[in-house]
């Protein structure tokens, strides 16, 4: 299967293509055609995979054609098919495919089914390119593709303006990182000499510490930008605005953990820039923090699963930050997550899809009997993003935890405590989204009839749940995952941290069970006003982002309008104004000799003539002046 | 060559010349009817040839009675031009008045 690699991709862009191109004929079967599509790239990433496992050497590039033949310039577009690589690619194609399956229940009945699928499909294709490409260039395409993806998907109900606004905020953000990317390329063409991996990684080691930190920082950009990490993450939440499905693919599963994957596949950068790196575990634990405390206070089911994601990725971030002791227990954590946010994601749906588009969890309640699938496949979710033993979190992100304790002097304490403090904040929220679902009275709002939702819809979201139950243990056996990544992360001598593993494991435990009993009274015991009380001014802080909007809004937005308007209004005035008065000038002018051109020859006649006379005069004049008579 | 006992003072031609010029001016600028005007544009001419034939004469240099013929050579075609324009004007608006046409007004 490792030569038709390529398929993954072109599989899902051709369907996209037929979809966008195909008109309406394609209405009532080609929301098939796009799943057999991801069916085409899951089932080459289990080709390419079983593929792999059987060789020794486990990198293979493919070169696919040469791309930019520039002279000295030369970048070709190839396929990198490595453990790192196949992991995505089968995150990709297996959630993928789920959730397509799930979504031709979902959106039965929204008019522009088929247009939905295409970008679903160009989603899909773009983030297997990004993942799949052999040089930072033809990432960066991949890159834009799922950013292109995110935003029509995001607003593709944008008849609702706040949700085309929602579309562009999430490109616009996105745009920051982007710059990002393309600066780190320009930094590898004049300082490495290549955009490839394999060339980027051959002369990252020569290269000065400086030009790596640039360059690391840059990246660290981009993925801040993409995997909506702190400073960049205010685009998540307002994502949400996208149909559910959506929300758990590209928003939860795949795309926004593209910046991990950039940290980690630039392991060999930032193997020589530290500083860069410590930067990465430092907005990691600070995202995981900022997404953890907004979680915490909002109402909006998908608005806490959005937060929810940028923790869970402020964790991968962190672990990636902490180097080749990290890299893979980020990735780790990446496929788990990948499959118990993406269940939860599509619980939320069911949710949603029962109570009739409702997504107030204050007005939700008592759900657990009514909708049992939903309530099971949730709980193992939610069970799995807690950490708590044997289901998936616990696998990952306590070892994230446990690696965050390794180092020296003050480090391993503020990160590993960040990371411990965060488990118990999730463990909070999400015990609070569980217990106000599905738990204590119900508060539907009048004529609510909850009900579970379709078989196509059901089995996505029970596979799901057995992936986020058993994915972790089986991953966790032996270490298989960590072995299976060590030709990508490389080999690491096992480190002590600075608390036993049994010290940190009890306390994470503890952390866990203290969020859900404190959840569990307030929420499934006390009785839940239907309206959000009037809270301190930390809730009401977290309710709003913790104000990241308006930060947003006073450092970049105030002074770029007011930099555009003084712009706009020194080109109307000074440079608009320039030509204008040019051209009123010369209209004047025409209209003043405009009444010497009054249409009558014998005026003309005695113009030339008074002319003729008084130049001749002149003439007459001067010759005499001269003294030449 | 040209005998010296004829030589008559210029000053005359010069005279005579300016009151042809300023009747074929006058003739130009002041009647409407174009035929009028092209031949007071032939005067005009024809007073500049005047002045070419007598200073070649005073002068003793033949140059200037060859530019009087170039002279009549032009002339004689812008009559043939002038009386065509003349004639498609008079085809087209029933007059030859020269106050008529309209159209060259900017």
């Amino acid at each position: 299967m490792l030569s038709v690699t390529w398929l993954a991709i072109a599989a899902p862009l051709g369907s996209a293509a037929v979809l966008l191109l195909g008109g309406r004929r394609l209405d009532r079967w080609g929301h098939w055609l796009a799943v057999a599509a991801s069916t085409t790239s899951a089932v080459v990433g289990v080709g390419v995979m079983a593929d792999l496992l059987s060789r020794s050497d486990r990198a293979v590039q493919q070169h696919l054609f040469d791309w930019i033949p520039g002279g000295e310039l030369e970048v070709s577009a190839g396929l990198l098919v490595d453990p790192l690589s196949v992991s995505f690619l089968l995150l990709v194609g297996v959630v993928g495919t789920l959730i397509h399956v799930y979504s031709v229940a979902y959106m039965e009945g929204d008019p522009r089914r088929r247009t939905f699928f295409a970008y679903l499909n160009l989603f899909v294709a773009a983030m297997l390119l990004l993942v799949l490409a052999d040089s930072y260039l033809l990432l960066f395409v991949g890159w834009e593709g799922v950013g292109l993806a995110s935003y029509l998907l995001i607003g593709f109900w944008n008849q609702n303006p706040p949700f085309a606004s929602a579309a562009n905020k999430a490109f616009v953000v996105n745009r920051i990182g982007d710059v990002g990317l393309v600066l780190a390329l320009g930094l590898m063409f004049a300082h490495l000499g290549s955009v490839d991996f394999a060339g980027v990684f051959a002369s990252a080691p020569t290269a000065s510490e400086g030009v790596l930190t640039a360059i690391g920082l840059m990246l660290l950009l981009a993925a801040c930008g993409k995997s909506a990490q702190f400073p960049l993450q205010s685009w998540l939440g307002d994502a949400m605005a996208g149909p559910t499905p959506v929300s758990a693919l590209i928003h939860a599963a795949t795309m926004v953990t593209a910046g991990v994957y950039l940290i980690v596949r630039s392991g060999p950068v930032y193997a020589g820039a530290p500083t860069a790196l410590l930067l990465v575990a430092i907005v990691g634990a600070i995202t995981l923090l900022f997404g953890a405390v907004v979680g915490m206070a909002k109402d909006d089911i998908k608005r806490v699963l959005a937060a929810s994601t940028i923790s869970q990725i402020g964790y991968m971030m962190l672990a990636a930050g902490l180097g080749p002791v990290g890299f893979a227990f980020a990735i780790f954590h990446l496929i788990t997550h990948g499959f118990f946010k993406a269940g939860l994601f599509l619980g939320a749906g069911s949710v949603m899809h029962g109570m009739g588009d409702q997504v107030d969890m204050r007005r939700f309640g008592g759900l657990a009997t009514l909708m049992k699938v939903t309530w099971v496949t949730m709980g193992l979710g939610w069970l799995a993003i807690l950490g708590v033993p044997p289901f998936s979190g616990f696998w990952s992100k306590d070892r994230i935890i446990e690696v965050a304790f390794i180092g020296e002097g003050m480090k391993p304490w503020l990160l590993g405590g960040a990371a411990l403090l965060g488990a118990g904040l999730t463990a909070y929220y999400m015990s609070r989204l569980f217990f106000m679902t599905f738990h204590g009275k119900g508060r539907w709002t009048e004529g609510q009839h909850p009900h579970e939702a379709s078989a196509l819809m059901t089995v996505p979201m029970i596979i799901l749940a057995v992936g986020s139950a058993a994915l972790g243990l089986i991953f966790a056996i032996g270490d298989s995952f960590v072995t299976w990544l060590e030709p990508v992360t490389g080999h690491v001598t096992h480190e002590d941290p600075v608390l036993a593993v049994p010290v940190i494991m009890t306390l994470t435990l503890v952390l866990v069970a203290l969020g859900i009993g404190l959840a569990y009274r307030q929420y499934a015991l006390l009785p839940v006003p239907e309206t959000a009380p009037v809270a301190s001014l930390a809730v009401q802080a977290a309710r709003k982002d913790l104000y990241q909007d308006s930060v947003n809004s006073v450092l970049l937005e105030y002074p770029g309008q007011t930099l555009t308007r003084t712009l706009v209004f020194a080109d109307a005035k000074v440079v608009d104004g320039a030509v204008n008065a040019v051209a009123a000038g010369t209209v004047g002018l025409g209209g003043l000799v405009r009444r010497l051109q009054a249409g009558r020859v014998r005026s003309y006649a005695a113009m030339m003539l008074v002319g003729v006379v008084v130049v001749l005069g002149i003439v007459i004049l001067a010759i005499n002046g001269k003294g030449w008579f | 060559m040209i005998p010296e006992d004829t030589v008559v003072d210029p000053m005359y031609f010069v005279v005579l010349a300016t009151i042809l010029f300023s009747i074929g001016a006058v003739a130009v600028l002041l009647r409407r009817n174009a035929i009028v005007a092209l031949l007071g544009v032939e005067l005009m001419l024809n007073a500049s040839n005047l002045l070419f034939v007598a200073f070649a004469r005073s002068h003793r240099d033949v140059s200037g009675q060859a530019l009087a013929f170039f002279v009549m050579v032009v002339a004689a075609a812008e009559v043939v031009v002038g009386l065509a324009l003349i004639i498609t004007l008079f085809r087209s608006r029933q007059t030859i008045s020269l106050d008529e046409p309209m159209d060259l007004r900017g």
